[in-house]
């Protein structure tokens, strides 16, 4: 009992601790935004390999997600003879929820995974000392404009994902089954609202980013410098964002969605 | 050397220096000195501190105790950019190299000319190429470091640490891994550049015979202690039995190879144990 409420006690205390290195990390890593910003050429490529190569996976899950929402939606709203409103229940789902949500998982997974191996291999291969002793410092030339760059992508990606699930929603919906065309686009420009769908969906995978690239860019410079340290960071990465993100996302949807 | 001319006498000053990790003791009340100009070799067996060492010095590890001066400032007491100023003047040859992995050679050997000089390319490409001629690789300068040897990883390493000129290089173990036409080479250029650009050298090394050979100065570890210090000369003729082995590579002697064992036959007749 005793052994079991100390165990308890230390996890809590390295629990706080990474909490504290985290937060430290964090505020370091925003104060060299300003110096990044300086640098454009050092964005330019951290745009490139966080985002621009996170497109195909991306387009292709938001496709077979619409499809699947068309599918799904057509189904229910025909007993309810409700079928030209399949535009407004595909749109407001990616937009709301499923766009941020799953770019936001579909992001750790690719981007932030390979975030924290490159941060936690050149942390094992002592380029990040190597970098301290030349007087370049690591945060602002490495972590920073990854974290910027994480941070200016996932909203583009999001709103990718939604965009093209709209499209495979409306292949499946207005192409193979049926649906009136100018129903599903005028129904889902009625009703679809800018400040609660469009710009919440927004809020929403810009908070998703920040936190997935934290993480990712944190325990890549946090892990234990060997081989079998970065894999295990590597596997922590996914599961804390998954985790991070579809807690938050909860969180959020009660504040937004809960007064009406 | 002319004292009068600096601050103090010694580039790097070392005073009752105490440090661990965990529960082991790495240093125990330290003291040294790294004369200006002259070439200094830290020896002592693998995993007594050496690099660690190193990186205390350059201000990347922080000690328990103790005063690390280099040039007259004392490092553990250095404001970050205070630091970083001392550090623009120090050359480091990490054991692994750490070159940057997402850039080639020619672009590693440039990094710190572009990191902190204004310096037209033009310029920058005549040192990357002079640097790079120096430890014989200007060839080399296309290939990216994981098309290199470990070996030729070390020496553009070498190239990149004394691309700004410094003050002051510290190798470590910059003799592994080489073969041994350019370990000669290595030796003979670390001599050269200390004594043609003025440096201040430290050497950590347990590679004996070639580091005794270009040293000024040894100090030998063992233990969290220095055993001993002196020239080359001095050290070799130590009555000390400890760097006696330590010199002659012996087996056997105060140092033991084997982490403690049970008795080696027993261990091998005692065949009902998986192990
Ligand atoms: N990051 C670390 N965390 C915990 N212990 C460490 C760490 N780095 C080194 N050590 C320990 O500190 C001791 C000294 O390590 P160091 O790397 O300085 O040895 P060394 O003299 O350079 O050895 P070698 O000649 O093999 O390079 C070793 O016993 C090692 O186990
Ligand atoms: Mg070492």
């Amino acid at each position: 009992m005793i052994r079991l409420l100390r165990q308890l006690g230390g996890d809590t205390r390295t629990g706080f601790t990474k909490l504290g290195r985290s937060s430290r990390f964090l505020l370091l890593a925003l104060g060299g935004v300003v110096s990044v910003l300086l640098r454009p050429r050092l964005l330019l490529n951290q745009l490139y390999s966080v985002g621009v190569l996170s497109f195909l996976i991306i387009s292709i899950s938001g496709l077979f997600v619409g499809m699947v929402l068309g599918l799904q939606g057509y189904y229910t709203l025909s007993d309810f003879g409700a079928e030209e409103t399949l535009g407004v229940l595909v749109a407001a789902s990616l937009v709301r929820e499923l766009g941020p949500v799953i770019s936001g998982l579909l992001f750790a997974g690719r981007a932030g995974s390979a975030l924290t191996a490159e941060i936690g291999l050149m942390k094992a291969t002592e380029q990040l000392s190597g970098m301290e002793m030349m007087a370049v410092d690591p945060i602002k030339r490495i972590i920073s404009p990854r974290f910027l760059a994480g941070c200016l992508s996932m909203p583009l990606l999001a709103a990718l994902f939604s965009a093209i699930g709209i499209i495979g929603g409306e292949w499946v919906g207005v192409g193979l089954l049926g649906v009136d065309a100018g129903a599903y686009w005028g129904q889902m420009q009625a009703k679809l609202d800018f400040q609660n769908d469009i710009v919440n969906g927004f809020i929403k995978s810009l908070v998703f980013g920040f936190v997935a690239t934290w993480i990712a860019l944190f325990e890549g410079y946090d892990a234990v410098p060997t081989a079998e340290g970065v894999s295990r960071a590597t596997t922590r990465t996914v599961v804390n964002s998954a985790f991070s993100i579809l807690g938050i996302d909860f969180i959020l949807t009660a504040l937004m969605f809960g007064d009406d | 050397m002319d004292a009068q001319k600096y601050p103090t006498p010694h580039l790097v000053s070392i005073r009752n220096l105490s440090f661990s990790r965990g529960s082991t003791k790495i240093f125990d009340d330290v003291s040294l000195d790294i004369e200006r100009g002259k070439i200094t070799a830290i020896m002592g067996p693998s995993g007594t501190g050496k690099t660690t060492l190193l990186k205390l010095i350059g201000g990347q590890l922080r000690p328990e105790q103790g005063d690390i001066t280099v040039d007259g400032q004392n490092i553990p007491q250095l404001s970050r950019t205070k630091l970083y100023q001392v550090r623009k003047r120090i050359g480091m040859l990490f054991q692994s190299g750490a070159l940057l992995t997402d850039m080639n050679v020619y672009d590693n050997v440039a990094f710190p000319l572009r990191a902190h000089t204004q310096l037209p390319e033009s310029m920058i490409r005549t040192l990357v190429l002079m640097k790079l001629q120096a430890v014989g690789l200007r060839g080399a300068r296309g290939l990216m470091p994981n098309e290199l040897s470990g070996g030729m990883a070390r020496r553009v390493a070498l190239a990149r640490a004394i691309a700004l000129d410094p003050m002051m290089v510290l190798y470590d173990e910059p003799f592994t891994g080489q073969d041994p036409i350019s370990m000669g080479v290595l030796a003979h250029l670390i001599k050269s550049l200390n004594s043609t650009l003025g440096l201040t050298s430290i050497i950590v090394s347990h590679d004996v015979s070639e580091t005794s050979l270009i040293a000024d100065y040894i100090y030998v570890l063992a233990d969290g202690k220095i055993i001993g210090h002196g020239t080359p000369a001095v050290i070799r003729q130590s009555p000390s039995t400890w760097i006696q082995q330590f010199m002659t590579g012996a087996a056997d002697g105060p140092v033991h190879f084997h982490y403690p064992a049970k008795n080696y036959v027993d261990d091998l007749l005692s065949t009902g144990k998986r192990y």
